[in-house]
């Protein structure tokens, strides 16, 4: 199943569900004809869209509103903070080509602040799939909480069978590792995938983690894995500041954890524009160059105890 | 409209105008704001909406968004006449006990929806105006507006959106007071023609003198509801309206007065002698 069907289906049994969008048809092309008026397109018009989002889910319905994940997150901050945050309105936010799934459209489409900026507002939610099986597993969930929630849309085909038990604020657990332990989310997931990989054939004991909501977080499953790791990475496509490494940071602090740790994100930088393939050979995000960032890293630690 | 109506009406709006005087100390309110809708907000209430205190979970009564939060006194002054809420809630304002600020919430039985940041409750009563239509129900939805607010992107990405969608059940009334926090409107960023720009924007216009109850039944009661075109109704106001001792002034936008002044101003409503104020103006938030 896709997530045009999904959502169909969806429509089908819950009136509930309104499908809106920005003019962004990508993923719902064909929805029109099949949903009549429960599909609303207001048009390149993001703080619109969010502002009648607000005005149905008033009345009792679940708004799932899409938009280009910079756009819908930047333009529309303000209405989204403003209304559905403050007002903690169901809405389900679907960002598109979130990171670097933009390709090769430049910074201006480059999402990589989306996760800082929604985190940042009370109420709200987000959940990053790690692709299309991952999305379809979670979603369900996701479009029946009656959170307002961001969804960092990812419908990159699968390399991986997902665990099929969901549940928000819990992470799913691929492999644990005693040595290394990866934490990721989204596009990258199947890179990393891939590096455990290639580290366990270099003899290091690698763990990787799919963290699937952001927030809730999964505080549990950090502290374990900042206690019991000698490194810990954290690989995100998306500004070192304000994504995963400051949750896992603000955790750390909370909890008085010291730990050794690794972040693999976009410092003070936007990306290499180009197809995805040539992203990670540019931006050193392939398996192959992972795993040589991984080992560069661990080798400072190499001896020493992993520090609690 | 009957002599007696149009007594109560009268008598209405003073009462909420004495409410909103007496919220413009302590921490004062933005009281220019306020007047200027006062008229229009008793009108809508008392002879439009179908919205009453035993309806307000009725899915298919009408439904009124105040855009321009701001002017909330004249909208908490309403609910107490309304019998929304109680009049001694209004001696909370501003206290921590309660949730009467400066800005709309919905706390307070009778608000839609919290507002305050301009330009996002068009958008917000064109969701649930849809909403109405989806249901094939045959309520209004109305949305006041202010005129500095005009300025915000939001409105006219607004408009056009309820153009096209033909939200012919929507309805946003203007409160033209033709001044915006500091400055006239017209000295800023231009708005006339006003009527002009949304007829261009696909919509039925029409106007009124927001002070008179009789030219707003004769423009309100003549509205079509099957126009395919959502209304706007442009309602000339005067800022600070009741109270000559501030009326057009800029800067008695948003006014903390003395006790003393106060009770000469409740005064000034009746009297029409004007105060001689001495409080800080230009007190713009």
């Amino acid at each position: 199943m896709n997530y045009e069907t999904l959502i169909e289906n969806l429509i089908e049994k819950d009136d509930r569900y309104i499908i809106m969008t920005a003019e962004n048809r990508a993923t719902i092309r064909n929805l029109p004809e099949k949903i009549g008026n429960r599909f609303i397109d207001t048009g390149i018009t993001e703080m619109t869209m969010i502002g009648m989002s607000a005005g149905l889910a008033l009345q009792g319905r679940i708004p799932i509103a899409h938009a280009l994940a910079t756009f819908l997150t930047m333009r529309a901050f303000e209405f989204i903070r403003t209304d559905i945050g403050i007002g903690n309105l169901p809405v389900k936010l679907v960002g598109g080509v979130p990171g670097l799934l933009s390709e090769a459209n430049g910074p201006t489409h480059q999402a990589l602040e989306d996760i800082s900026l929604m985190r940042g507002i009370p109420n709200i939610r987000i959940f990053c799939p790690a692709d299309e099986d991952d999305m379809m597993i979670c979603m369900e969930k996701i479009l029946n909480s009656p959170s307002p929630y961001y969804i960092r849309y990812n419908n990159r085909k699968p390399f991986y069978s997902h665990s099929s038990h969901f549940e928000e604020g819990k992470a799913e657990i691929v492999s644990k590792g005693k040595d290394i332990n990866i934490l990721t989310y989204g596009i990258l997931f199947s890179e990393a995938l891939e590096t455990t990989k290639l580290l366990e054939r270099k003899g290091f004991d690698t763990g990787l983690i799919n963290m699937r909501t952001l927030k809730p977080i999964d505080e549990d499953l950090i502290i374990k894995t900042l206690k019991k790791s000698k490194l810990t990475v954290i690989l995100e496509d998306h500004f070192l500041v304000g994504g995963l490494f400051s949750i896992v940071a603000e955790i750390a602090i909370k909890h008085n954890i010291g730990s050794n740790v690794y972040p693999i994100a976009f410092e003070e930088k936007w990306f290499k524009p180009a197809m995805y393939k040539d992203i990670l050979i540019y931006e050193k995000l392939t398996p192959l160059f992972l795993t040589n960032r991984i080992l560069k890293e661990i080798e400072k630690y190499n001896g020493k105890q992993s520090n609690i | 409209m009957t002599t007696e109506k149009l007594t109560d009406l009268k008598n209405t709006s003073l009462k909420v105008r004495e409410h909103i005087i007496k919220m413009a100390t302590d921490g004062g309110c933005f009281i220019g704001a306020s007047l200027s809708c006062t008229d229009i907000l008793v009108y809508l209430y008392k002879c439009f909406l179908n919205i009453d205190k035993y309806n307000l979970n009725d899915p298919q009564r009408d439904f009124f968004f105040l855009s321009k939060g701001h002017d909330v006194p004249a909208l908490y002054g309403t609910f107490v006449e309304l019998g929304f809420i109680d009049e001694s809630r209004l001696q909370n304002h501003l206290k921590t006990n309660d949730f009467i600020y400066w800005h709309p919430n919905t706390n307070i039985p009778g608000v839609e929806f919290h507002s305050g940041s301009l330009g996002h409750l068009l958008s917000v009563a064109m969701g649930t105006a849809y909403d109405c239509k989806l249901r094939l129900q045959n309520n209004l939805v109305i949305v006041l507006l202010g005129d500095g607010e005009l300025n915000e992107g939001s409105i006219w990405e607004s408009a056009l959106v309820a153009a096209s969608l033909k939200l012919d059940n929507l309805i946003a009334v203007i409160d033209r007071n033709k001044f915006q926090a500091n400055l006239e409107t017209e000295k800023l960023n231009k708005l006339e023609p006003l009527a002009g720009k949304f007829e261009l924007f696909g919509w039925n216009t029409e106007k009124t003198d927001g002070h008179s109850f009789l030219d707003m039944e004769k423009v309100f009661s003549k509205l079509n509801q099957n126009s395919g075109k959502p209304t706007v109704i442009i309602a000339d106001t005067i800022r600070g309206k009741g109270l000559p001792s501030i009326e057009s002034r800029a800067d008695r936008w948003f006014s903390n007065f003395t006790k003393e002044e106060i009770e000469c101003l409740l005064d000034e409503l009746k009297t029409k002698e004007i105060t001689i104020l001495k409080s800080e103006t230009l007190m713009v938030r």
